[in-house]
């Protein structure tokens, strides 16, 4: 059992600091490893973050309805909205995370950009077009108009709110670790500090900007972050000689893995139940993006379906191109670095892109590449507090205490309040879990979205029978399923990145597989449906009479003008 | 455009358009490339993923040097993606929004009477 703990922590998800963070950081090492100018760091993070104020100030600037504060007053083209969601899918798991994994462990780092991905065809073809159509502002609002059951608006308020806080606190204690490095800041409370900087910025940003204020501040990211890495690539390929084979036979050299890093195995090969845990952590991503809360509300910034579909075919094009980037980016860092240096610095992977910048282009290509960071950073966060704070305001206030008599005013007033309690929770959180494994936080909210958010929304968008009951089993039935198999699993109960257990001898953990996405994901469908065909209360057809017709022609669809 | 305050009679009109040829068209349609692409891009997806797992010999055959199978099958995923989202995309304008769009204003305007 020992064993499989150890390598299925591996494998356990989309990595930011990745299981390698999880190991004792040589003392010393910490201050020996800062690299670069910390003041040019700060100097260019300061630009970066009062140029994006003045824009989230000056965009949000009349932010008076709830379309306004929720959705930018559906004003922004699939272009723009493309990008923005780029920048909000492209988190610190992306940038540092998955090159950092390429840089370790070669391919199988790789292969978490290709589900990441691939799950956006699903988005793309079933959900981007009707979803649009059919809602408003919240997942809540899809469910709503096909079941009309406030019990199961709740219930999607609870699963957005559960998916965007494993999400949202991923990200706070990505930004702790990443601060030692670029910063130089080492100290627990000087991360704190950091953390809760993070943390005010954010809600700053949300209060005063709205969604039209995040979308810009994600836009100005995802432009950064696509220009920042291009130069890096470029240069990275430039030093190669534009030679790809050459790139990789002169990584694998430098690996210690040797060869080995060129195919897939070095992570998750070691066994079957290892394999099981990849085969269930790529289901989990694949289906996981068209659950991501934050993703579907961004949907409804742009005025219809046509330009929702055109906001992801740009989302496609950016995300697959910084992927291909980052394969560079990894490749380079292993050749160029050496896993020996990545290893010993703070933040382990983590490091990998900036070591490998502040190797080519020195302290400024460093600084540069950390502001990106906390761009990064800083965008996510802001689109999962803004997610998080629309569904608590509309779903659960407007909607099911106040049974949709609330005023617009008072509705956006708690949405603004619910914003800083996350804020507040989320910073409380991020100290906590600085030390927690990211990469598995990230891996659980892609499974739990992919478990109880995605069943009811194709059921509901595409299912005749589809019933309150269904919505229900489903929901809950995908929420609960995939966090208990967590809490079973050896991440948890044996001895991986979460677990408390000291004692080798002692092992809890019931479910094998690190990622509960295998069996959650077809149990939340399974539940979908048979809620539904024992249900007493037949679906009604004429309710899903209106929900085909307005997804797919999308009247009565509330639509928006270019400002 | 309160379609939610007159429930029940709008609910019927829209079963007569759900019924109508020209939506069953529009739903036909829609179904014929997100259907099959959908099964295509799954499970080519699944194909990768459990060669990657199961069959990393495979991935190991040299194409062009250092550049074996597995590089290429993983960029092929990401040729593949592409190639659907601009097909789609092409597709969803040529054929589909017409449609959904004439549609749409009909019932629009017959609501405001």
């Amino acid at each position: 059992m020992t064993g499989i703990a150890a390598v299925s922590s591996l494998v356990s998800g989309p990595v930011v600091s990745g299981p390698w963070a999880t190991g004792i950081v040589g003392k010393g090492m910490m201050a020996a490893q800062i690299v670069g100018t910390p003041a040019v760091n700060i100097s260019v993070f300061a630009f970066f973050v009062i140029v994006s104020l003045v824009i989230a100030i000056s965009a949000g600037g009349k932010n008076q309805t709830t379309t306004d504060y929720y959705a930018g007053g559906r004003a922004f083209t699939g272009r723009q909205n493309g990008i923005a969601i780029g920048g909000d899918y492209l988190s610190a798991a992306s940038f540092l995370g998955i090159a950092g994994a390429i840089a370790l462990d070669g391919y199988d780092g790789f292969l978490y950009s290709i589900g990441f991905l691939v799950g956006w065809l699903l988005v793309m073809l079933l959900v981007a077009g009707p979803l649009r159509n059919t809602g408003r502002y919240t997942m809540g609002d899809v469910l709503d108009l096909r079941l009309k059951a406030v019990p199961v608006r709740a219930a999607a308020a609870v699963s957005t709110l559960t998916v965007s806080l494993f999400y949202l606190l991923a990200q706070m204690a990505g930004a702790g670790a990443l601060v030692s490095l670029l910063l130089g800041v080492n100290s627990t409370q000087g991360q704190d500090l950091t953390v809760a900087a993070v943390g005010l910025l954010m809600i700053f940003y949300v209060l005063v900007g709205g969604m039209k204020g995040t979308t810009w501040v994600q836009i100005i990211k995802a432009v950064l972050l696509t220009a920042g890495s291009a130069v890096t690539v470029g240069w990275v390929l430039a030093r190669a000689g534009f030679d790809l084979s050459g790139l990789l036979h002169d990584a694998a050299a430098s690996s210690p893995a040797g060869n080995a890093v060129l195919v897939p195995g070095l992570l998750y090969g070691a066994s079957t139940v290892s394999k099981l845990s990849f085969i269930s952590l790529a289901l989990a991503l694949v289906l996981g993006t068209a659950g991501l809360p934050h993703v579907l509300m961004r949907l409804y910034t742009v005025p219809n379906a046509q330009e929702a579909r055109r906001s992801v075919a740009w989302t496609v094009g950016l995300v697959g191109t910084f992927y291909l980037f980052t394969l560079v980016l990894g490749y380079g860092a292993m050749w160029l670095v050496g896993a020996k240096q990545i290893e010993a610095a703070p933040g382990k992977a983590n490091s990998a892109v900036p070591l490998l910048a502040f190797k080519l282009g020195g302290t400024l290509l460093l600084a540069i590449v950390a502001a990106v960071a906390f761009a990064t950073i800083l965008a996510v966060v802001a689109g999962l507090t803004i997610t998080a704070s629309a569904s608590f305001a509309h779903d659960v206030y407007a909607s099911v205490l106040h049974r949709g008599d609330a005023t617009p005013g008072s509705e956006v007033r708690v949405a603004r309040i619910t914003a800083v309690t996350i804020g507040v929770v989320a910073v409380i959180g991020g100290m906590y879990a600085k030390n927690i494994d990211v990469a598995f936080l990230v891996a659980l909210a892609f499974a739990i979205a992919a478990s109880a958010n995605l069943p009811s929304i194709l059921y509901s968008l595409f299912w005749a029978r589809f019933t309150a009951r269904g919505a229900l089993w489903s929901i809950y039935g995908g929420l609960i399923s995939s966090v208990g198999l967590i809490i079973l699993s050896p991440v948890v109960s044996g001895h991986g990145n979460l677990s408390l257990i000291a004692d080798p001898h002692v092992n809890f953990a019931l479910f094998p597989l690190n990622n509960p996405g295998l069996v959650s994901i077809p149990l939340a469908f399974l539940l979908g449906w048979l809620g539904s065909v024992t249900d007493q209360h037949p679906a009604d057809p004429a309710r899903f009479a209106r929900m085909q017709v307005r997804a797919l022609t999308g009247v009565g669809a509330e639509r928006g003008g270019h400002s | 455009m309160s379609v939610t305050q007159t429930d029940s009679s709008r609910a019927s009109a829209y079963e007569v358009v759900q019924a109508s040829r020209e939506f069953r068209t529009l739903r036909r349609r829609f179904g014929s490339f997100v259907v099959p692409a959908t099964i295509l891009f799954i499970s080519w997806y699944f194909l990768f993923v459990i060669v990657a797992a199961f069959a990393p010999g495979f991935m190991r055959i040299s194409v062009v040097g250092e550049i074996n199978v597995g590089l290429c099958f993983g960029l092929l995923q990401f040729a593949s993606t592409f190639a659907i989202t601009i097909l789609y995309s092409r597709w969803a304008r040529r054929k589909l929004d017409p449609l959904s769009d004439r549609l749409r204003q009909r019932l629009e305007s017959g609501r405001r009477r």
